[in-house]
C-alpha cells in the first residue's frame, strides 16, 4: 500500500505494509529502511556490529587530564554541526538539568537539525519545546513522557519520533542502526580521565548502566560531573578510555528530582487490592518458590506486590535467588534480610538503593548490554521468572500498550517493558478502567508487546490468563481467586462505563515504536 | 415555567481535575439548549454524555439554558445526579430523573446479616462507590450526615439515590446514613423506594425518633407500592442516648442492630478518646447489653486511625471480647483486619465443637442433660457455642459437615 505520509511540512510517499500483528507500518522513516515486526524470534540480523573509529592516543593528554573548560567548550570541540544526533541518559530522571543545557548551548551557538537521543524523557524537558520549534531540535529518538509526547502526538515535531525499550536501544547504537555523533553523560562523580560512576556526590542516580552504549559506540563523549575527584575515580561504570572530553559543572542535577517518583508503595486500597490479588496468584501457582526470580518495577503498586511477595516468602521461610531491580529501599531491605540473596539491577530509584549498591557486594550493576539486548548471546530477562509490568491498555488477544492513551497521546516511554516480556510468566496488574476509559480493549490504540509474550492480567475485578498458558490455567483450576477470561473482563469494563465510541486519528504518523530486535511493530498517529 | 438568570450549581471539580464532575444550568429565555462539555473521556463519551443531558432537560421540560459540565470521567448516573441537583434549584418539579435498576442492585438482606464490617462512604464522593464493594465489607454505608459539608447535602441526596439504582455493591447490605431531625426524614424519599436495606438514625436519644422514621418509612413505602423490610439501626452518640439505650434498641421489630459512635458520645462527654477506650467503657456497655437484651447486633464505632493496623487489630479483639458483633471502618484497609478479629479463633471453634458434638451426641442417646468430660453445659451454652459454629460455617473457616470426621 503506497501511502503519503507527512514529514516537516513535506509530503513523501511511503510504502506501509501490514506487521505480523496486524499494523499497518511504513518501510521507511526519517528517510532510513524500516523493517515491519515480523513476529517474535523472526528477524535475524545477517550484518556485523557497528564500531566506532579507532582512536589514537596521540590526540589525547599524556596526563590523562581531558578536562574542559566547560560544556559549551567541550562541545564545540567536539564538533556540534547542524544534524547532528546527540545522546543523553535518563539517570537523572526529572531532575536532569545536563540535557536542556546541552540544547540551550546547541540554539546559543545556533546550530539547527540536531536529532536528540535520550534513553528516556522526563517532564523537565518540556524546557526543549522551544528549540523543537524553532528548529534546533528536528525530532527526538527516545521515549517521551508527558509535555513531549503531547507536543509529538499533536504531529508538531519536525520528524518522526522512534520509541525502543532499553535493550532496544543498546541493539540499535551496536548494529548501527543509530550513530551517536556526540553522547553526553552525567555522572556523579568522575576523574578528568573519564572514569565515572553515580554512586557518589550530590547527583547520586546509582547506576550510570542506559550510558554505557553511549560510551562505547559514540564518535564523541563527554563526561559532566559535579563532582570531579581525583583519579582515578572507582568504581569506573563508565570507562575513562571511552572519554574523549570531561567537563566540571556546578550542578548537573536536582537531588530531590533524581530519586522522586514513583517510590513509595501505594495506599491506594484498590491497588493494594490488586497487588494482593497479585502476589496470592503468584503463590498459587506456585511461582515463590525457593530460589525464584522476580522482577518489579518502580511503581507504588509494584512496590506493594513486592512487599506482599516477601510476606509469602517469609511465611514460607524461602528465598530469592536473585530480584531485577529498579532498587529501591523496599528491595534493598528484602537483600539485607535474606530473601533475596543478590539485586541486579538496572537502575537505581533511591538513596537506600544507591548507598547499597556502593555498599553490598550482592547489589550488583547491569546495563541493557547485559540484561536485555536481544542482538546478543542471551540475556538475564528470560531467565527471570516472573516480571510484574504495568500497561496502559490490553487487548482480547492480550497485546498490551505502555506508550499511548486511549485517546491516542503518546504520554508513557517504553523503559525495559518490551524486554520484561521475554520473562517466564509476565503479569499485567491493572485496574480494569481508569476515569471510565476501560483498559481491557477489543484492539489497543498501540501494539508495544505482543499478546503471545503476556501471560496474565490481575484487574481489581478478576485475572484472566492468556488462553496459551495452559498450564497456568491447569494450576488455577479451582482456585478461590477470581479467574475469569479477558473477554469477561471487558465486559464487565463496558458494563460499567458504558462502550466508548470509536477513535478517530490522523493518517499522519508521528513516532514509531520498534520492538526488541528493531523492527516495527506499531506506528503513533497524529491526534486530531 | 422558566426564569431567566437563575443559576444552579452541583458537583466536585478542583483545578487538577479531580473529583467526579460539576455542572452549571443557567436558565434562559430563549436560544435552545447551549451546552458545553470539558471532559477528561470527551473524545470517547462526548456524545452520550450529551444526548443523556439533553434527555434530562426535556425531562423537566427545559427548553432554553447555557448547560455547562466539567467532567472527569463521571459515570452516566452521576452525571445526571448532578444535573438533576442543579436543575432542582432552578426549576420546580416533583419528578425524578432515574436509571432503570441494575439487575445486580435488587438482591435483598435479612435481619441476621452479618455486620462484623460496614464501610462508610461519603455521599457526595461517587468515586469512592466504584470500587467499595469489591473490598467485600458486609455492608456499605452511604452516608448523607457528617461526611457531607452541609451546602452540599442536598445534591447527595441525588448521589446516593442513584448510587442505590445503578452502583454495584457486590453483595454488600445496602446502607444510607439519613440526618438528624427534619432534613432527616426529608432524605428518606430519596432512598426508600430504591431497595436501601438498612437506614442509620444517627445521634438517636430516644423510642420517639424511631418512631417518626418509621412513620414516614410507611407513609413512602404506601406511596409506592413497598412491601418489604427495611431494618434500623439507630447510632447512639450522646450520654442521653446512652442512658435510653434499651428503650431505642426495642423501639421496633425493624431494628437489626445499634451502634455506638464513639466521637460524638465522647465529645458529649467532654473526654478524649483513647486508643484503650476506658473513658466510653461505660456506655459502651450500656449498649452492648441494650441490644443483646433486645436481641439485635451490636456494633462498635469506627477506629479513626487508618494507618495502624496492628492496634485497630487489637481494638476489634477488645470490642469483641466485650460482645460487640461488629463495627464501622472508614477505610477498606480495615474491613480484613475486622473480618479476621471477629471471627472465631481456633481455639473457640474447638471448644464450640467438643460442646456442640457432646449435644449431639446427647441428644441422639435421648439424654437431655449434656456433659463435657465431667462438666455439665448448660443449654444456654450449647447455644451459644452453636452461633459460634454457625458463623464459622458462614465464613467458609468451617466445613458445613464438620461433624463427619470430628474426633472428639
Amino acid at each position: 500500500m503506497e501511502y503519503y505520509l507527512k514529514i516537516g511540512g513535506v509530503i513523501m510517499s511511503v510504502k506501509l505494509i501490514k506487521n505480523a500483528v496486524g499494523r499497518m507500518v511504513p518501510t521507511q522513516i526519517n528517510g532510513e529502511e524500516a523493517i515491519p515486526f515480523m513476529g517474535i524470534g523472526m528477524f535475524v540480523p545477517k550484518n556485523r556490529k557497528y564500531n566506532s573509529k579507532i582512536p589514537t592516543n596521540a590526540n589525547y593528554p599524556a596526563d590523562g587530564n581531558k578536562k574542559g573548560k566547560d560544556l559549551k567548550d567541550a562541545l564545540v570541540k567536539a564538533g556540534l554541526a547542524n544534524g547532528m544526533r546527540i545522546s543523553t541518559h535518563h539517570h537523572f530522571r526529572n531532575g536532569d538539568l545536563l540535557a536542556n543545557k546541552i540544547f540551550d548551548i546547541a540554539h546559543e551557538l545556533g546550530v539547527k537539525d540536531l536529532i536528540w537521543f535520550p534513553s528516556a524523557s522526563f517532564p523537565c524537558h518540556e524546557h526543549l519545546i522551544p528549540y523543537l520549534e524553532d528548529g534546533t531540535i528536528s525530532r527526538i529518538e527516545g521515549s517521551m513522557n508527558g509535555p513531549l509526547g503531547k507536543f509529538c502526538s499533536e504531529g508538531k515535531m519536525k520528524g518522526i519520533a522512534i520509541l525502543r525499550s532499553h535493550g532496544g536501544r543498546y541493539q540499535a547504537i551496536q548494529d548501527g542502526e543509530v550513530h551517536i555523533d556526540i553522547a553526553v553523560i552525567g555522572a556523579a562523580c568522575a576523574d578528568s580521565f573519564g572514569n565515572a560512576n553515580g554512586l557518589a556526590g550530590n547527583s547520586a542516580s546509582g547506576l550510570l548502566g542506559f550510558a554505557l552504549a553511549d560510551s562505547q559506540f559514540a564518535d564523541k563523549v563527554i563526561v559532566a560531573t559535579d563532582n570531579m575527584i581525583a583519579f582515578p575515580c572507582v568504581p569506573w561504570q563508565i570507562q575513562g578510555n571511552f572519554v574523549d572530553f570531561t567537563v566540571e559543572m556546578d550542578q548537573i542535577g536536582i537531588p530531590e528530582e533524581i530519586v522522586s517518583g514513583t517510590t513509595q508503595i501505594t495506599k491506594s486500597p484498590d491497588r493494594l487490592f490488586i497487588a494482593e490479588l497479585t502476589a496470592k496468584f503468584c503463590e498459587e501457582a506456585g511461582i515463590i518458590k525457593d530460589g525464584f526470580s522476580f522482577q518489579a518495577g518502580a511503581g507504588g503498586t509494584s512496590l506493594a506486590i513486592s512487599e506482599f511477595f516477601g510476606k509469602i516468602m517469609k511465611e514460607k521461610g524461602i528465598k530469592a535467588r536473585f530480584a531485577r531491580g529498579g532498587s529501591n529501599k523496599y528491595l534493598v531491605q528484602m537483600l539485607e534480610e535474606g530473601l533475596v540473596e543478590y539485586i541486579l539491577d538496572g537502575q537505581t530509584f533511591d538513596l537506600e538503593g544507591v548507598r547499597s549498591m556502593r555498599e553490598n557486594a550482592n547489589h550488583v550493576w547491569t546495563s541493557p548490554f547485559t540484561s536485555y539486548n536481544y542482538h546478543s548471546k542471551g540475556n538475564f530477562a528470560g531467565m527471570v521468572d516472573v516480571a510484574i509490568l504495568g500497561a496502559t491498555e490490553v487487548d482480547v488477544n492480550f497485546n498490551a500498550n505502555v506508550v499511548t492513551h486511549s485517546d491516542g497521546y503518546l504520554l508513557h516511554g517504553i523503559g525495559g517493558w518490551q524486554n520484561c516480556l521475554f520473562s517466564k510468566t509476565v503479569i499485567l496488574p491493572i485496574p480494569l478502567f481508569r476515569n471510565r476509559i476501560p483498559v481491557v480493549r477489543d484492539e489497543v490504540t498501540t501494539i508495544c508487546g505482543p499478546g503471545e509474550l503476556i501471560d496474565v492480567i490481575v484487574t481489581e475485578r478478576g485475572i484472566a490468563i492468556n488462553p496459551l498458558r495452559k498450564d497456568l490455567l491447569e494450576k488455577l483450576k479451582g482456585s478461590c481467586l477470581p479467574i475469569k477470561s479477558i473477554e469477561e473482563l471487558k465486559k464487565e469494563a463496558e458494563a460499567i462505563c458504558g462502550v466508548m465510541d470509536e477513535l478517530v486519528l490522523s493518517d499522519e504518523i508521528v513516532a514509531a515504536i520498534k520492538w526488541v530486535d528493531g523492527t516495527i511493530i506499531d506506528v503513533v498517529r497524529k491526534v486530531l | 415555567m422558566e426564569l431567566g438568570g437563575q443559576i444552579g450549581t452541583a458537583g466536585n471539580f478542583d483545578a487538577n481535575g479531580k473529583g467526579d464532575c460539576f455542572v452549571s444550568i443557567e436558565l434562559k429565555q430563549s436560544e435552545g439548549i447551549i451546552f458545553k462539555l470539558e471532559s477528561k473521556v470527551k473524545v470517547f463519551y462526548g456524545k452520550s454524555i450529551e444526548a443523556l443531558c439533553r434527555s434530562i432537560l426535556s425531562f423537566f421540560s427545559v427548553e432554553n439554558a447555557l448547560v455547562v459540565i466539567n467532567d472527569s470521567g463521571a459515570l452516566p448516573y452521576v452525571i445526571a445526579a448532578r444535573l438533576e441537583s442543579a436543575i432542582k434549584q432552578v426549576v420546580s418539579s416533583n419528578k425524578d430523573f432515574l436509571f432503570d435498576f441494575l439487575p445486580d442492585n435488587l438482591y435483598k438482606s435479612n435481619k441476621d446479616q452479618f455486620r462484623f464490617s460496614r464501610l462508610y462512604l461519603p455521599g457526595n464522593t461517587p468515586y469512592m462507590m466504584l470500587n467499595a464493594g469489591i473490598h467485600k465489607p458486609n455492608g456499605i454505608i452511604l452516608d448523607l450526615e457528617d461526611a457531607v459539608a452541609v451546602s452540599k447535602k442536598n445534591e447527595a441526596r441525588y448521589i446516593v439515590r442513584n448510587a442505590l439504582r445503578s452502583q454495584n455493591f457486590y453483595g454488600a447490605e445496602r446502607m444510607v446514613r439519613i440526618n438528624q431531625g427534619q432534613f432527616g426524614l426529608e432524605d428518606l424519599t430519596f432512598i426508600v423506594p430504591h431497595n436501601v436495606h438498612l437506614i442509620l438514625i444517627p445521634k438517636c436519644e430516644s423510642r420517639a425518633e424511631i418512631d417518626r422514621v418509621e412513620e414516614e418509612i410507611a407513609k413512602i413505602k404506601q406511596k409506592v407500592n413497598l412491601i418489604r423490610d427495611i431494618f434500623l439501626m439507630p447510632i447512639i452518640e450522646t450520654a442521653l442516648g446512652v442512658e435510653n439505650a434499651y428503650e431505642i434498641a426495642s423501639a421496633s421489630r425493624n431494628i437489626v442492630a445499634m451502634a455506638i459512635g464513639l466521637e460524638d458520645y465522647t465529645a458529649d462527654l467532654g473526654v478524649q478518646r483513647t486508643n484503650s477506650g476506658a473513658e466510653s467503657l461505660y456506655g459502651r456497655m450500656r449498649v452492648v447489653n441494650a441490644c443483646h437484651a433486645a436481641k439485635i447486633q451490636a456494633i462498635d464505632s469506627v477506629f479513626s486511625d487508618v494507618g495502624d493496623m496492628q492496634a485497630l487489630a487489637e481494638n476489634v479483639k477488645r470490642s469483641k471480647s466485650l460482645g460487640f458483633q461488629g463495627m464501622g471502618c472508614i477505610h477498606p484497609r480495615q474491613i480484613s483486619v475486622i473480618h479476621e478479629n471477629f471471627a472465631p479463633n481456633c481455639d473457640e471453634i474447638e471448644r464450640a465443637k467438643k460442646i456442640v458434638n457432646a449435644f449431639y451426641e446427647a441428644e441422639s442417646m435421648g439424654l437431655s442433660v449434656v456433659s463435657v468430660g465431667t462438666k455439665m453445659v448448660d443449654p444456654p451454652v450449647v447455644k451459644r457455642q452453636l452461633k459460634v459454629l454457625e458463623l464459622a460455617i458462614n465464613l467458609g473457616i468451617l466445613p458445613k459437615d464438620w461433624r463427619s470426621d470430628y474426633v472428639g
